[in-house]
């Protein structure tokens, strides 16, 4: 498809001097059906270790679907998953989390009645090893651990700069401090793979801003590897490396944001269907 | 003070205590629905088949004994031992879990993302299932169960209250029984509480309760979460088999109680524990003091009958989300 397909175990040098790593997930030949409805028609690239990896496309393009099956909420009736060098094969997506694969939605799917710390306590989940039986009966080991857990999640609220909404019910927040929260709790379980359905969907430039800061650091700083969803074009110019183009389930095109926007079945696409 | 005033007030604490009894089923209910989105019909059946193993495994029955007879023409029917009380609620834990297991195993597992309503038919051939299955076990006569407890009112404090009320007044009689329910009823509440609050398991027990794609995706099976939550009920069920059972005796009727539990979730809202201890607690309070002020004097008594059902019918009416529900307002 373009130049860099041929360095999968080498990887590549981004523009700002950023080394990107060897594949570590390979979509192969997906295919994904929903009744008569061809979600995703025969899609196939990778996603490399620490690159930040963008899928764009016209609305009802199959991008969430796409997210949906890396997460393993969507199961593909054809092609290949393929995670650090092994196939996958059909998971349950709580699986696919504890593999290290952290996910938000583009509708948000927060515990409303918990608080903002509890929200993202539960991320913690999959690094968390008490067993059943020592939480029932040894209360004290279990609290210890607890306790372990909590100061990262301060750390993690601490980044995302919002200490004043700690014990907040999230139900109560606004649209833009869910989808931060939504964020922390993805993070706080030091993911090896990031997913992010719209992150800046509904928010205004400067709260846009304040997200595109932060998907930069935890790529940065973590070097977590992010694959994310967004409409916004100047945003997605601004922080992907490379780029996978989406329209009526089919990969119309897939390389560097330059690239893209330089390959006239994206222009059409994105003149011919109407989005936001 | 009046003689009678003081009778009212025990009528009042008599209340309490069954109202606990009441919060105990209600709370089995609960967990379940929060947690599976599923109106567990078979909750009275559960505490009726705890208890029965628990006097079963206590005396030593030999289980399936009538099949067991009807196949091989023997005569088996008890083992001849008698085992430790507390050895024999351990082992009926056991099978509550088995049980949990079980369920989710081989029928939940299969109904996922079904209409609550088929969820809830599910339950209600789950119900019958067991009631049989049950019989078949243990045998369908009534059982005495006894695993200790005191029994009759509490001596103690019907003397160290006679002095309050004057002439008239003999002091507080109070089951000594209810009183061993309550506060094993409140430290039940309180290790469920500490759970669900302090744990991982807990916190994942709210998640699940809360958003299930969500739950899915910071790694929490859900099939894992569901062979918990229906554990606890199955122990909470085997908690108030045992405090009616010493009661009542175990029976069939064991299995009504469910009933007395639907206008304490009516009253406290389906989706909260604290709805459920108060529901409980204001239906024992209310139907007891119904009875004794208005009830008796004035209605020809038996209004315990029906009276937490219209109680719940009035709350229902101007409060249909319960106690603590939010009021749903529907989005256009
Ligand atoms: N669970 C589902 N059941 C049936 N059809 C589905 C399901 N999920 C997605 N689809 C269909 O698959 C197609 C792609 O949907 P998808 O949500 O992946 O698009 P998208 O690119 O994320 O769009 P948007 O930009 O609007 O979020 C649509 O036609 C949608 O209706
Ligand atoms: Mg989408």
């Amino acid at each position: 498809m373009n130049e860099m397909t041929d360095n999968s175990t080498v990887g590549y040098m981004t523009d700002d001097g950023r080394q990107i790593g060897g594949t570590m997930m390979e979509m192969k030949n997906i295919t994904l059906r929903f009744g008569g409805v061809v979600a995703i028609e025969d899609i196939s690239f990778d996603i490399r270790e620490g690159e930040i990896r963008a899928i764009i496309g016209p609305n009802g393009a199959g991008k969430s679907s796409m997210l949906n099956v890396i997460s393993g909420f969507y199961h593909p009736q054809e092609g290949e998953v393929w995670f650090h060098g092994e196939k996958r094969p059909t998971m349950r997506p709580y699986k696919v989390a504890q593999q290290g694969i952290a996910r938000t939605f583009q509708n948000i799917a927060l515990f409303k009645g918990m608080s903002t710390l509890d929200n993202i306590m539960t991320g913690r989940m999959t690094q968390m090893k008490s067993s059943l039986l020592s939480q029932a009966i040894w209360f004290g080991k279990a609290a210890k651990e607890e306790a372990e857990h909590r100061q990262k999640v301060e750390e993690i609220i601490d980044f995302l700069e919002i200490q004043a909404i700690r014990k907040t019910p999230v139900g109560r927040l606004p649209y833009g401090m869910q989808k931060r929260v939504e964020l922390g709790r993805a993070l706080a379980a030091e993911p090896k793979l990031l997913l992010l359905d719209e992150p800046m969907a509904g928010m205004n430039v400067e709260e846009k801003e304040d997200m595109s800061r932060f998907i930069l650091d935890v790529n940065d700083e973590f070097g977590t590897t992010i694959a994310l969803i967004e409409h916004d074009m100047g945003v997605v110019m601004d922080i992907s490396d490379r780029v996978v183009v989406m329209d009526y389930g089919k990969k119309i095109g897939d390389g560097t944001p330059a690239e893209v926007l330089a390959n006239q079945d994206v222009i059409d696409a994105y003149l011919g269907v109407s989005h936001d | 003070m009046s003689a009678g005033f003081y009778y009212g007030v025990e009528v009042f604490l008599n209340g309490l205590m069954a109202g606990v009894m009441y919060s105990l089923v209600a709370l089995g209910f609960v967990l379940i629905f929060k947690a599976s989105g599923v109106f567990n019909y078979a909750q009275g059946v559960m505490a009726l088949f705890a208890a029965m193993t628990l006097v079963g495994l206590q005396n030593g029955q030999v289980p399936f004994a009538h099949l067991i007879n009807a196949i091989f023409g023997t005569h088996v029917k008890e083992f001849g031992w008698h085992m430790p009380t507390f050895l024999a609620i351990l082992l009926s834990v056991g099978v509550m879990i088995l049980f949990a297991f079980l369920v989710e195993r081989y029928v939940l597992k299969h109904l996922v993302n079904q209409e609550p309503i088929i969820l809830f038919m599910a339950t209600i051939g789950l119900a019958y299932f067991m009631e049989g299955f049950g019989d078949l076990m243990w045998g369908s006569e009534i059982k005495k169960l006894d695993v200790g407890i005191p029994q009759g009112g509490n001596v103690w404090i019907e003397e160290n209250t006679a002095f309050l009320g004057g002439e008239e007044f003999y002091g507080f009689y109070i089951d000594s029984l209810d009183i061993v329910a309550a506060i094993v009823a409140i430290l039940l509440v309180a290790s469920l509480v500490l759970f669900s609050q302090y744990t991982k398991t807990g916190r994942a027990l709210r998640a699940v309760a809360d958003d299930h794609q969500a739950a899915l995706s910071v790694g929490i099976s859900l099939r894992t979460i569901w062979v918990i939550v229906w554990s606890i009920a199955g122990f909470v069920a085997l908690v108030a088999g045992i405090m009616w059972g010493s009661k009542s005796g175990v029976q069939f009727s064991l299995s009504l109680i469910a009933l007395k539990a639907l206008p304490v979730l009516m009253l406290g809202g389906f989706t909260s524990i604290p709805g459920a201890i108060i529901g409980g607690l204001i239906i024992g309070v209310g139907e007891k003091m119904f009875e004794f002020l208005i009830g008796a004097p004035f209605l020809g008594g038996a209004t315990e009958n029906w009276f937490a059902y219209v109680l719940a019918l009035l709350f229902l009416v101007f409060r249909p989300q319960g106690l603590f529900g939010e009021k749903i307002i529907e989005r256009v």
